[in-house]
Protein backbone atom coordinates (compact mmCIF):
# COMPACT_ATOMS: atom_id res chain seq x y z
CA UNK A 1 0.00 0.00 0.00
CA UNK A 2 3.03 2.19 -0.18
CA UNK A 3 1.94 3.46 -3.37
CA UNK A 4 -1.12 4.06 -2.90
CA UNK A 5 0.35 7.17 -0.32
CA UNK A 6 2.62 8.16 -2.73
CA UNK A 7 0.02 8.83 -4.80
CA UNK A 8 -2.23 10.28 -2.33
CA UNK A 9 -0.01 12.70 -1.66
CA UNK A 10 0.77 13.82 -5.14
CA UNK A 11 -3.15 13.97 -5.28
CA UNK A 12 -3.32 16.14 -2.33
CA UNK A 13 -0.78 18.84 -3.83
CA UNK A 14 -2.77 18.62 -7.11
CA UNK A 15 -6.09 19.16 -5.68
CA UNK A 16 -4.23 22.66 -4.53
CA UNK A 17 -3.05 23.25 -7.69
CA UNK A 18 -6.58 24.22 -9.74
CA UNK A 19 -10.29 22.58 -9.52
CA UNK A 20 -9.38 20.76 -12.71
CA UNK A 21 -7.12 18.56 -10.74
CA UNK A 22 -10.36 17.30 -9.18
CA UNK A 23 -10.95 14.81 -11.38
CA UNK A 24 -7.81 13.25 -11.73
CA UNK A 25 -7.74 12.91 -8.16
CA UNK A 26 -11.13 10.59 -8.30
CA UNK A 27 -9.58 8.49 -11.04
CA UNK A 28 -6.30 8.19 -9.52
CA UNK A 29 -8.11 7.34 -6.35
CA UNK A 30 -9.87 4.28 -8.20
CA UNK A 31 -6.44 2.97 -10.39
CA UNK A 32 -4.79 3.06 -6.81
CA UNK A 33 -7.64 -0.08 -6.45
CA UNK A 34 -10.47 1.60 -3.69
CA UNK A 35 -11.92 -1.60 -4.51
CA UNK A 36 -15.74 -0.08 -4.03
CA UNK A 37 -16.15 3.30 -6.27
CA UNK A 38 -19.24 4.11 -3.94
CA UNK A 39 -16.70 3.97 -1.03
CA UNK A 40 -14.95 7.20 -2.41
CA UNK A 41 -17.12 10.02 -1.87
CA UNK A 42 -18.24 10.34 1.19
CA UNK A 43 -21.76 8.82 2.16
CA UNK A 44 -24.55 10.62 3.40
CA UNK A 45 -26.02 10.25 7.00
CA UNK A 46 -29.13 8.50 4.68
CA UNK A 47 -27.43 6.55 3.02
CA UNK A 48 -25.53 5.07 5.80
CA UNK A 49 -28.96 4.65 7.52
CA UNK A 50 -30.09 2.88 4.39
CA UNK A 51 -26.66 0.69 4.22
CA UNK A 52 -27.29 -0.23 7.84
CA UNK A 53 -30.67 -1.89 6.94
CA UNK A 54 -30.32 -2.92 3.92
CA UNK A 55 -26.97 -4.36 3.82
CA UNK A 56 -26.85 -6.03 0.46
CA UNK A 57 -30.23 -6.06 -0.60
CA UNK A 58 -31.66 -4.16 -3.29
CA UNK A 59 -34.73 -2.61 -2.26
CA UNK A 60 -37.59 -3.05 -5.66
CA UNK A 61 -40.21 -0.46 -5.69
CA UNK A 62 -43.29 -1.92 -4.10
CA UNK A 63 -47.46 -1.03 -3.05
CA UNK A 64 -46.64 0.43 0.45
CA UNK A 65 -49.81 2.81 0.97
CA UNK A 66 -48.58 5.43 2.99
CA UNK A 67 -50.78 8.35 4.58
CA UNK A 68 -48.64 11.75 5.01
CA UNK A 69 -49.58 15.25 4.67
CA UNK A 70 -47.98 17.01 1.19
CA UNK A 71 -47.54 19.95 3.04
CA UNK A 72 -47.05 20.29 7.31
CA UNK A 73 -47.50 22.80 8.79
CA UNK A 74 -45.26 22.55 11.87
CA UNK A 75 -42.47 19.82 11.30
CA UNK A 76 -42.37 18.94 14.85
CA UNK A 77 -45.54 16.04 14.25
CA UNK A 78 -46.20 15.42 11.13
CA UNK A 79 -48.99 12.09 11.33
CA UNK A 80 -48.42 9.17 9.15
CA UNK A 81 -49.72 5.92 8.57
CA UNK A 82 -48.18 3.41 6.68
CA UNK A 83 -50.13 -0.41 5.22
CA UNK A 84 -48.69 -3.32 3.17
CA UNK A 85 -51.03 -5.81 1.77
CA UNK A 86 -50.02 -9.27 3.51
CA UNK A 87 -51.40 -12.33 4.21
CA UNK A 88 -49.35 -11.57 7.42
CA UNK A 89 -49.05 -15.90 8.13
CA UNK A 90 -46.44 -17.42 9.58
CA UNK A 91 -44.70 -18.07 6.14
CA UNK A 92 -45.44 -14.71 4.60
CA UNK A 93 -45.41 -11.55 6.01
CA UNK A 94 -44.00 -8.22 6.28
CA UNK A 95 -41.34 -8.45 9.00
CA UNK A 96 -40.48 -4.76 9.40
CA UNK A 97 -41.15 -1.57 7.73
CA UNK A 98 -38.64 1.57 8.50
CA UNK A 99 -38.70 4.88 8.14
CA UNK A 100 -36.02 7.32 7.21
CA UNK A 101 -36.11 11.39 6.88
CA UNK A 102 -33.42 11.94 3.78
CA UNK A 103 -32.74 15.54 4.84
CA UNK A 104 -32.98 15.39 8.65
CA UNK A 105 -29.77 15.36 10.54
CA UNK A 106 -30.18 12.15 11.93
CA UNK A 107 -32.63 10.66 9.42
CA UNK A 108 -33.69 7.23 11.28
CA UNK A 109 -37.31 8.02 12.31
CA UNK A 110 -38.55 4.64 13.29
CA UNK A 111 -38.31 0.61 12.47
CA UNK A 112 -41.52 -1.16 12.99
CA UNK A 113 -41.29 -5.23 13.89
CA UNK A 114 -44.40 -6.93 12.56
CA UNK A 115 -45.50 -10.49 13.49
CA UNK A 116 -48.31 -13.40 12.40
CA UNK A 117 -50.08 -11.96 15.50
CA UNK A 118 -49.99 -8.67 14.03
CA UNK A 119 -52.83 -9.61 11.68
CA UNK A 120 -51.88 -6.66 9.39
CA UNK A 121 -49.00 -4.95 8.36
CA UNK A 122 -50.16 -1.45 9.32
CA UNK A 123 -48.29 1.47 12.27
CA UNK A 124 -49.38 4.96 12.65
CA UNK A 125 -46.90 7.38 14.19
CA UNK A 126 -45.98 11.01 14.59
CA UNK A 127 -42.03 12.37 12.70
CA UNK A 128 -40.35 15.39 12.93
CA UNK A 129 -39.18 16.92 9.68
CA UNK A 130 -36.56 19.51 9.96
CA UNK A 131 -37.67 21.32 6.34
CA UNK A 132 -38.82 20.17 3.02
CA UNK A 133 -37.56 16.77 2.06
CA UNK A 134 -38.27 13.42 0.90
CA UNK A 135 -39.37 10.50 3.23
CA UNK A 136 -38.37 6.89 2.44
CA UNK A 137 -40.43 3.75 3.79
CA UNK A 138 -38.93 0.50 3.40
CA UNK A 139 -40.21 -2.84 3.89
CA UNK A 140 -38.83 -5.81 4.92
CA UNK A 141 -40.62 -9.11 3.87
CA UNK A 142 -40.34 -12.54 5.72
CA UNK A 143 -38.90 -13.63 2.38
CA UNK A 144 -36.13 -11.27 3.07
CA UNK A 145 -36.49 -9.08 0.51
CA UNK A 146 -37.16 -5.46 0.86
CA UNK A 147 -39.84 -2.96 -1.08
CA UNK A 148 -39.60 0.81 -0.79
CA UNK A 149 -42.22 3.96 -1.21
CA UNK A 150 -40.49 7.40 -0.97
CA UNK A 151 -43.09 10.43 -0.40
CA UNK A 152 -41.97 14.45 -0.32
CA UNK A 153 -43.50 16.20 2.11
CA UNK A 154 -42.80 20.23 2.27
CA UNK A 155 -42.60 21.35 5.67
CA UNK A 156 -43.31 25.00 6.44
CA UNK A 157 -42.04 25.19 9.98
CA UNK A 158 -38.92 22.70 10.38
CA UNK A 159 -39.03 20.50 13.65
CA UNK A 160 -36.41 18.74 15.20
CA UNK A 161 -35.20 22.09 17.16
CA UNK A 162 -33.44 23.92 14.58
CA UNK B 1 -40.08 12.68 35.31
CA UNK B 2 -43.29 10.26 35.56
CA UNK B 3 -44.29 8.79 32.25
CA UNK B 4 -48.03 8.23 31.86
CA UNK B 5 -48.90 5.82 29.20
CA UNK B 6 -52.67 6.15 27.63
CA UNK B 7 -53.87 3.19 25.61
CA UNK B 8 -57.33 2.73 23.62
CA UNK B 9 -58.37 0.04 22.67
CA UNK B 10 -62.01 -0.80 21.11
CA UNK B 11 -65.45 -1.24 22.94
CA UNK B 12 -65.95 -4.78 21.86
CA UNK B 13 -63.57 -7.83 20.67
CA UNK B 14 -65.12 -10.27 18.14
CA UNK B 15 -62.80 -13.51 18.31
CA UNK B 16 -60.66 -13.54 15.19
CA UNK B 17 -60.77 -10.03 14.71
CA UNK B 18 -58.34 -7.73 13.78
CA UNK B 19 -58.42 -4.82 16.67
CA UNK B 20 -56.06 -1.36 16.13
CA UNK B 21 -54.81 -0.59 19.55
CA UNK B 22 -53.82 3.21 20.02
CA UNK B 23 -50.89 4.32 22.65
CA UNK B 24 -49.59 7.33 23.79
CA UNK B 25 -46.68 8.28 26.19
CA UNK B 26 -45.88 11.77 27.39
CA UNK B 27 -42.23 12.06 26.40
CA UNK B 28 -39.87 14.94 25.64
CA UNK B 29 -38.18 12.86 22.34
CA UNK B 30 -34.63 14.79 23.46
CA UNK B 31 -32.89 14.92 20.14
CA UNK B 32 -29.58 15.52 21.76
CA UNK B 33 -29.03 17.74 18.14
CA UNK B 34 -30.43 20.63 20.37
CA UNK B 35 -28.19 23.48 22.68
CA UNK B 36 -29.12 25.06 25.42
CA UNK B 37 -29.08 29.06 25.50
CA UNK B 38 -25.21 29.15 26.66
CA UNK B 39 -24.59 26.91 23.53
CA UNK B 40 -24.16 23.73 25.24
CA UNK B 41 -25.52 20.04 24.14
CA UNK B 42 -28.83 19.19 25.49
CA UNK B 43 -27.61 15.45 26.03
CA UNK B 44 -30.26 12.60 24.31
CA UNK B 45 -32.87 11.32 26.13
CA UNK B 46 -36.06 9.56 24.33
CA UNK B 47 -38.06 6.47 24.29
CA UNK B 48 -35.81 4.28 22.22
CA UNK B 49 -38.08 0.88 22.23
CA UNK B 50 -41.95 -0.13 22.63
CA UNK B 51 -42.97 -3.68 22.56
CA UNK B 52 -46.20 -5.31 22.63
CA UNK B 53 -46.45 -8.57 23.68
CA UNK B 54 -50.06 -10.63 24.11
CA UNK B 55 -49.68 -13.87 26.62
CA UNK B 56 -45.21 -13.92 26.28
CA UNK B 57 -45.63 -13.80 22.58
CA UNK B 58 -44.85 -10.54 21.25
CA UNK B 59 -47.41 -8.35 18.50
CA UNK B 60 -45.49 -5.95 17.49
CA UNK B 61 -42.21 -3.75 18.57
CA UNK B 62 -41.06 -0.87 17.46
CA UNK B 63 -37.45 0.80 17.77
CA UNK B 64 -37.51 4.82 17.71
CA UNK B 65 -35.13 7.56 17.16
CA UNK B 66 -34.76 11.01 17.52
CA UNK B 67 -36.82 11.80 14.39
CA UNK B 68 -39.59 10.27 16.32
CA UNK B 69 -42.13 13.32 17.54
CA UNK B 70 -42.47 14.25 21.58
CA UNK B 71 -44.91 12.77 23.56
CA UNK B 72 -44.34 9.12 21.12
CA UNK B 73 -47.98 8.02 20.06
CA UNK B 74 -48.33 4.35 17.96
CA UNK B 75 -51.11 2.84 16.69
CA UNK B 76 -50.93 -0.59 16.07
CA UNK B 77 -52.89 -3.58 14.95
CA UNK B 78 -53.48 -7.62 16.89
CA UNK B 79 -55.40 -10.37 15.68
CA UNK B 80 -57.38 -11.38 18.60
CA UNK B 81 -58.24 -15.27 19.30
CA UNK B 82 -58.66 -14.97 22.82
CA UNK B 83 -59.39 -13.06 25.61
CA UNK B 84 -55.97 -12.60 27.46
CA UNK B 85 -53.56 -9.60 28.97
CA UNK B 86 -51.43 -7.53 26.65
CA UNK B 87 -48.12 -5.99 28.13
CA UNK B 88 -47.21 -2.87 26.38
CA UNK B 89 -43.24 -1.97 27.14
CA UNK B 90 -41.72 1.57 27.01
CA UNK B 91 -38.00 1.75 27.25
CA UNK B 92 -36.58 5.25 28.04
CA UNK B 93 -32.36 5.71 27.28
CA UNK B 94 -30.83 4.31 30.35
CA UNK B 95 -33.05 1.54 30.43
CA UNK B 96 -36.03 2.81 32.65
CA UNK B 97 -39.25 0.96 31.63
CA UNK B 98 -42.30 1.65 31.92
CA UNK B 99 -45.11 -1.05 31.43
CA UNK B 100 -49.20 -0.93 31.22
CA UNK B 101 -51.01 -3.76 31.12
CA UNK B 102 -54.38 -4.00 29.17
CA UNK B 103 -56.96 -7.01 29.18
CA UNK B 104 -58.33 -7.98 25.65
CA UNK B 105 -61.80 -9.53 26.77
CA UNK B 106 -63.52 -11.49 23.73
CA UNK B 107 -67.32 -11.45 23.39
CA UNK B 108 -68.86 -14.17 20.85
Amino acid sequence: MGDTRVIAAICRRDVLIGAGAAAAVLGLAKVAGAADPSKATPQSPLEQALDKILGDAKPQPGKITVELPEIAENGNTVPYAIAIDSPMTEADHIKAVHVLASANPLPNVASFHFTPLSGRAYVSSRMRLAKTQEVVILAELSTAKFIVARRSVKVTIGGCGG
Amino acid sequence: MSLRPRVKLPETIKPGEIIEIKTLISHIMETGQRKDKDGASIPRRIINAFRATFEGREVFRAELHPGTSANPYIVFTMKVERSGELALTWTEDGDTITVEKVSLKVVA
